[in-house]
């Protein structure tokens, strides 16, 4: 009873000091509600403006059927080149994909002589390139054979594909990038909160003074990881309900209470990293650096910002040992696929486990923090 | 200085605000010229306000400064004289450079001052023989003592040879011998250099006695000036201290009377504390050496001596916070148990920085100790309520603690120290920067403690007036107790008439038994007075000045293993990181085939995708729900549906349908999946192999598509220049600004106001070592890139050079930037790193080109340099792209610095506000 009585109290203390942290407030309020608006609406997902060259030297009326088949908001509006432009233009990086078209191409389409016509994409442009060539492939295509039909007739072929895109029908970044951005905010802001917390209590030497009270580490570090955790599993929750339902508009399949038991529990896990990381680093400057080089790794190989699929096997298995890992796939199974607490019980039990393992270091290293000489 | 001149400085209706606090209140005042001028007065009266505003370091709010003939609002003026005036800030050595050595600190200050080397190099040896630092040149100045510390800042303050010298509370904290020590050097200064003028400021009212002109201040308002004996004759005191209480409005001083402190009744109990052989080492240095003593119930112990002689350490190990190297200490008579909790219960703690939940109010701080030490409710509230009338806090209740003076914040920490009656009260330095009356009042608390109530109480402190107050003493030097009695004791011992004469004698014979060479060599044969060299004239920019700076933080930086750990190596391991993470290749897509067919037609369809190394096949499917449920837990990346007739209609000529699945969950994702299903969908029709469909017509049209400049479309080959181009701006970026802040936070921008250095100077000097930084990471990076991620390289190497000195000039001075709207390094840590880590991972290119951004997006891309060296940086690696091709880019990149660095000379003060 004591123990609850006094890691409450302590709790509250917490939450009266973030209050009067305005820098942290602010960090807070921006990194769920601009970050996440600018994150949503940056299209990076997608085929999105792709700028486009057409080299056309035909100019036919195929051809300008083809150039003005390129539309917003896929492609912008192609612009004319010539020939001998396409090589420095690409290399400038002023056009992703450039289209050429040959003399005659009307023609011998028609006379059935299968003309070639050149798409040049920069591959260097990754997400645009690998999605804008068969976006570029399949408008074409489609152009040339309605040019034909009006003459014979399209025949169908003996077997079709229809590819339907579960739980995001349309592909729209926004749906994505808003919830990621909101994970990749809970990591860093957990991480940061409780950390300062920590230092800020040993900066101000308030932390021997909790510590020659009738007080355990184990109170003291609790009492952080509820007061924090409460901090932004509250941000989190307006953020989903008024920042990415309201005003982003974006629907969210699944049971949002489920996802915030989710959030809780990794909480837990990120703001004991937090104060483990609090209690290695020896002043503010220190644990910043330090947290630069655990959360950017565990950020951008969460799988919130490129597939998991696609890192090499070993990095992948490594990745498997991160909660966040198991943080982007559950709220991905629970946000987008509605998935229930039967499918997602083994990871939320796993993120607990490591939660458990770093809060249980952060204790033991409590004592020795103390023997630091500011 | 002309003999014309009457006063050194005038100060006429000052009157300075920091937010609703009056700092200074009109203020007028003239300081007489070539004499010691004192300002005397407790912490937080304005003394270092008006200190600093002479000195130039901070700017004028209201009325006229005049110093040296000059007013100090002018710029011309300022920069004129600022040669002729030294300036040494409150704190024990914070204009200093810790890392740096005794000698390196005073050769930045004489390079500041334009001085050549050969002048440099007499100066420095003639100070530190004056000082008697010679033999320790070489010891980085965080190693000195605090005496020693305070010799190093005169060093740095005289090197060159200033008119007027103000010393901010220059000995602080320090050991009554350096104490006086430091007063005889100055003395000696200023013999040789008669018309020198010295402006101090103290908290130490004994030590004003010796000055020539005393101003007494209180509440940003002088009481009174002129030479101690007038001071003392119009107040009727006997001492300096006196005759400033007797100076205090008659309602501070109400209720005020000497203290009287009872004897104490000798009870006959077991000691509440003793301490045998207590020992405490950090690595190789012994911060508590072998200290012995017992502490009786009801006494009054007391600690006295400097800052670092190891008080706070063994408090500290009484306490259970740290765990004593060697020897052993007995609480209440049994073993100190950290984890024991009973024994918390009768102790109260009053650690030095007092402790208290600054966010807080008086009301919730007492609440929450109340709390925490589980009083019942009724008895917390009758508890808070007595303390709050015995310690006059009724009016402050609903405060926080950040705005109290620092007299009630005391007397607050304490009240919350004792709010669970503890037997034993362990208080370090409870008293330091409180006023004289404040700190009689705190005494008047502690006696009745100890004297009705029987606690014990054990404190630290380095005033000798209080250290009188206390039943008996330790004197304690460099981790040893020296000698242990009353007062009256120690004084007898040693025959002397005070209490500090007596611990200068312990401390002589003490540093005797150590080794000679600290001790002070008395200044040899005086060197003949030097020629003055001519007062260097005042360039508006020196390269002399910027190098001392450039080589000043290359010294640090390189003494600094974690800051130079993390900028060398830091950008190699999350380049390891993100060169094997973050890739664009879709493969290993995990599906699941719906086969309701199972017709041989059906499984010639599924031969064309099992045979896709895009895919890794999971077990088959049995029904719709099992489809449901694999993709929903994310098992599954895409499923296929081949209905049942699917064989039947091929044979019969009719349309037959194929249906998939996609976890549209991650859009990029999906929409690469449905490309590859559609192409081998494609591949399906016109595959001359497959026999159970007629072959589709040739397509009218053959679209050929090329994937320029990386033919494998491997993304490794864009993502390692990106990565490397992410990691240059980010990590440039937060050294630079915590670089700058540093020196906001520690306090050496002082040198920045004070001195002749511009800002430019400042600046760039600052920035060089931090571009040469990012070079050495830039070629690691560049190896990594060619050596471990075998990316190669195709393009012009100088262009990519040069690009990339551009940019990490561009991207340093974008830390400065930062730098400027920063107060602490913390701030200026993840203010950087919010202000870059989004633009770097999401706007700039690194994943999607800016030109395919929308809305802020795109702005923020557009704004953020990385933006235009990304093209550069893939340009010279993966196109094989020289300079004509890249020089708009180049261009664009370079226009950032000029820019960057204007705004941040804009938003740099040359002066504290």
């Amino acid at each position: 009873m004591r123990k609850i009585a006094n890691i409450f109290w302590l709790g509250i203390k917490e939450l009266r000091s973030f209050m009067h942290d305005y820098v942290l407030l602010g960090l807070v309020i921006y990194a769920f509600s601009l970050a996440v608006i600018s994150q949503a609406q940056s299209n990076s997902q997608e085929l999105h403006n792709a700028s486009i060259g057409i080299v056309d030297e035909d100019h036919s009326e195929l051809s300008h059927r083809i150039e003005h088949a390129f539309l917003p908001p896929y492609f912008q509006l192609p612009h004319q080149i010539a020939e001998r432009d396409i090589v420095p233009l690409m290399n400038s990086g002023r056009y992703t994909f450039v289209v050429d078209i040959p003399p005659n191409f009307q023609r011998d389409v028609l006379g059935g002589r299968q003309p070639a016509i050149q798409i040049d994409v920069d591959a260097t442009a990754m997400v645009q390139a690998g999605l804008g060539s068969g976006y570029a492939q399949q408008i074409i295509t489609t152009e040339i054979t309605d040019f034909l039909s009006h003459s014979e007739g399209a025949p169908l072929s003996p077997v079709n594909l229809d590819v339907r895109i579960a739980f995001n029908p349309n592909i729209t970044t926004a749906w994505f990038t808003s919830v990621m951005g909101i994970i990749n905010n809970v990591t860093m802001l957990a991480i940061i909160l409780a950390g300062a917390a920590i230092i800020r209590e040993r900066e101000h030497g308030t932390m021997d003074h909790l510590l020659v009270m009738p007080l355990t580490p184990f109170e003291i570090a609790m009492s952080k990881v509820w007061a924090n955790g409460l901090v932004i599993t509250i941000a989190v929750g307006l953020s989903l309900y008024i920042v990415v339902r309201t005003f982003l508009g974006i629907p969210i399949a699944g049971s949002i209470p489920l996802f915030i038991v989710g959030v809780m529990i990794y909480l837990f896990f990120a703001t004991a990293i937090g104060i483990f990381l609090g209690t290695v680093a020896r002043s503010m400057p220190q644990l910043g650096l330090l947290y630069m080089l655990v959360y950017m790794p565990m950020n951008m190989l969460s799988g919130s910002n490129t597939p998991l699929e696609s890192m090499p096997a070993w990095l992948a298995t490594v990745m498997q040992a991160s909660p966040s890992t198991h943080f982007v796939s559950f709220a991905q199974s629970i946000l987008y696929r509605g998935a229930g607490i039967d499918v997602v019980w083994p990871q939320f039990a796993f993120v607990a486990l490591i939660g458990g393992l770093f809060f249980g270091l952060a204790i033991l290293r409590f004592r020795s923090v103390a023997a630091q000489t500011v | 200085m002309t003999g014309r001149e009457r006063s050194v400085a005038r100060i006429e209706d000052v009157t300075q605000r920091y937010g609703e606090t009056v700092a200074l209140d009109a203020v007028t005042i003239e300081l007489p010229v070539g004499c010691m001028v004192g300002f005397i007065g407790p912490d937080g009266v304005g003394k270092s306000t008006l200190l600093s505003i002479i000195a130039g370091a901070r700017q004028v709010q209201s009325g006229n400064v005049i110093v040296l003939n000059g007013e100090m609002k002018d710029q011309a003026h300022r920069s004129a004289i600022c040669p002729r005036i030294a300036y040494m800030p409150q704190g024990l050595g914070k204009n200093l450079y810790p890392d740096l050595s005794v000698r390196e600190n005073i050769e930045f200050f004489a390079r500041l001052f334009g001085q050549s080397k050969s002048e440099r190099n007499w100066r420095i040896s003639e100070l530190l023989q004056s000082t008697g630092l010679a033999p320790f040149s070489d010891r980085p100045a965080k190693k000195l003592s605090g005496g020693m510390r305070q010799k190093l800042g005169l060093c740095c303050s005289l090197i060159h040879d200033p008119d007027l010298l103000i010393l901010d509370e220059p000995t602080t904290g320090v050991d009554p011998l350096s104490r006086r020590q430091f007063w005889e050097l100055i003395d000696r200064m200023r013999s040789r250099r008669p018309g020198m003028s010295v402006v101090v400021a103290t908290a130490y009212m004994e030590e004003a006695e010796r000055f020539d002109w005393l101003a007494a201040m209180n509440a940003g308002k002088v009481l009174a000036t002129g030479s101690p004996a007038e001071l003392k004759a119009s107040t009727g005191s006997a001492t300096v201290e006196d005759a400033f209480i007797g100076l205090l409005p008659e309602q501070q001083r109400r209720g005020h009377h000497r203290l009287q402190i009872p004897p104490r009744r000798i009870l006959d109990t077991e000691p509440v504390i003793s301490a045998r052989q207590l020992t405490c080492r950090f690595g190789d240095f012994t911060a508590v050496d072998r200290v012995n003593f017992t502490i009786e119930q009801g006494e009054i112990f007391g600690f006295v001596g400097s800052n670092g002689s190891g008080k706070t350490t063994t408090m500290k190990m009484l306490t259970g916070l740290l765990p004593p190297s060697e020897g052993e200490a007995l609480l209440f008579g049994q073993p100190l148990d950290a984890s024991d909790m009973r024994s918390r219960y009768r102790v109260g703690y009053m650690s030095q920085s007092f402790s208290l939940y600054t966010e807080l109010t008086v009301e919730q701080n007492l609440d929450l100790h109340a709390r925490l030490f589980h009083l019942s409710a009724q008895k917390a509230k009758a508890r808070i309520s007595d303390l709050i009338e015995r310690f006059d806090l009724e009016e402050y209740l609903s405060q926080g603690t950040l705005d109290l003076p620092l007299g009630i914040r005391q007397r607050l920490s304490l009240a919350v120290a004792i709010i669970h009656e503890p037997e034993l009260l362990i208080l370090d330095e409870p008293t330091s920067g409180v006023d004289p009356l404040a700190r009689d009042r705190f005494w008047e608390l502690l006696i009745e403690l100890s004297r009705d109530q029987e606690v014990t109480i054990f404190v630290s402190t380095h005033f000798m007036n209080e250290a009188e107050r206390c039943d008996r003493i330790s004197l304690m030097d460099s981790g040893r107790v020296l000698a242990t009695d009353t007062p009256a004791n120690l004084i007898k011992a040693r025959g002397v008439a005070t209490l500090e004469d007596a611990f200068i004698s312990y401390l002589e014979e003490a540093t005797g038994l150590r080794a000679s060479g600290t001790k002070d060599p008395a200044p040899s044969g005086e060197t003949p007075n030097p020629v003055r060299s001519p007062t260097p004239k005042q360039s508006l920019f020196s390269l002399q000045r910027l190098f001392a700076y450039t080589i000043r933080e290359t010294l640090e930086l390189l003494r600094d293993p974690i800051r130079l750990g993390f900028a060398l190596f830091g950008t190699a391991l999350l380049m390891l990181v993100f060169g094997f993470g973050i890739s664009t290749d879709v493969n290993n897509l995990s599906f699941a085939v719906l086969d309701r067919d199972q017709s041989h037609e059906s499984r010639a369809y599924l031969e064309e995708l099992r045979g896709s190394t895009y895919f890794v096949e999971k077990a088959p499917l049995a029904t719709y729900a099992d489809l449901d449920k694999r993709l929903k837990s994310g098992d599954l990346k895409a499923a296929i549906e081949i209905p049942p007739g699917f064989g039947r209609d091929i044979k019969r000529g009719r349309p037959a349908w194929v249906s998939a699945w996609v976890d549209g969950a991650m859009p990029f994702r999906a929409e690469t999946i449905r490309g590859y299903l559609q192409g081998m969908h494609q591949l399906y029709l016109t595959d001359p192999a497959v026999k159970t469909t007629m072959p589709a017509a040739a397509p009218p049209a053959d679209i050929e598509v090329r994937f320029k400049y990386n033919q494998d479309f491997d993304s490794i080959y864009a993502m390692v220049p990106s990565s490397m181009s992410m990691l240059l701006a980010l990590f440039p970026a937060i050294l630079m600004a915590l670089a700058i802040v540093r020196e906001k936070e520690l306090g050496s921008i002082t040198n920045l106001y004070v001195t002749p250095v511009t800002r430019i100077e400042f600046l760039i000097g600052k920035q060089l070592p931090y571009i040469a930084v990012a070079m050495v990471n830039f070629s690691l990076m560049f190896f990594m890139a060619l050596f471990v991620f075998e990316v190669p390289f195709k393009g012009s190497f100088p262009t990519l050079l040069l690009g990339v000195l551009i940019y990490v000039t561009t991207t340093t001075a974008y830390g400065m930037l930062i730098s400027a709207f920063t107060r602490t390094q913390i701030a200026a840590l993840f203010g950087t790193a919010i202000l870059t880590v989004l633009p770097a991972t999401q706007f700039a290119g690194l994943m999607t080109p800016v030109s395919s951004l929308s809305g802020m997006a795109q702005i923020m891309g557009r704004a953020f340099p990385m933006t235009y060296f990304v093209p550069i940086s893939i340009g010279t690696f993966t196109k094989g792209l020289g300079f004509t091709d890249l020089s708009t880019n180049l261009a664009e990149l370079a226009v950032f610095i000029p820019v960057l660095t204007l705004l941040s000379l804009l938003l740099l003060r040359k002066q504290e506000r």
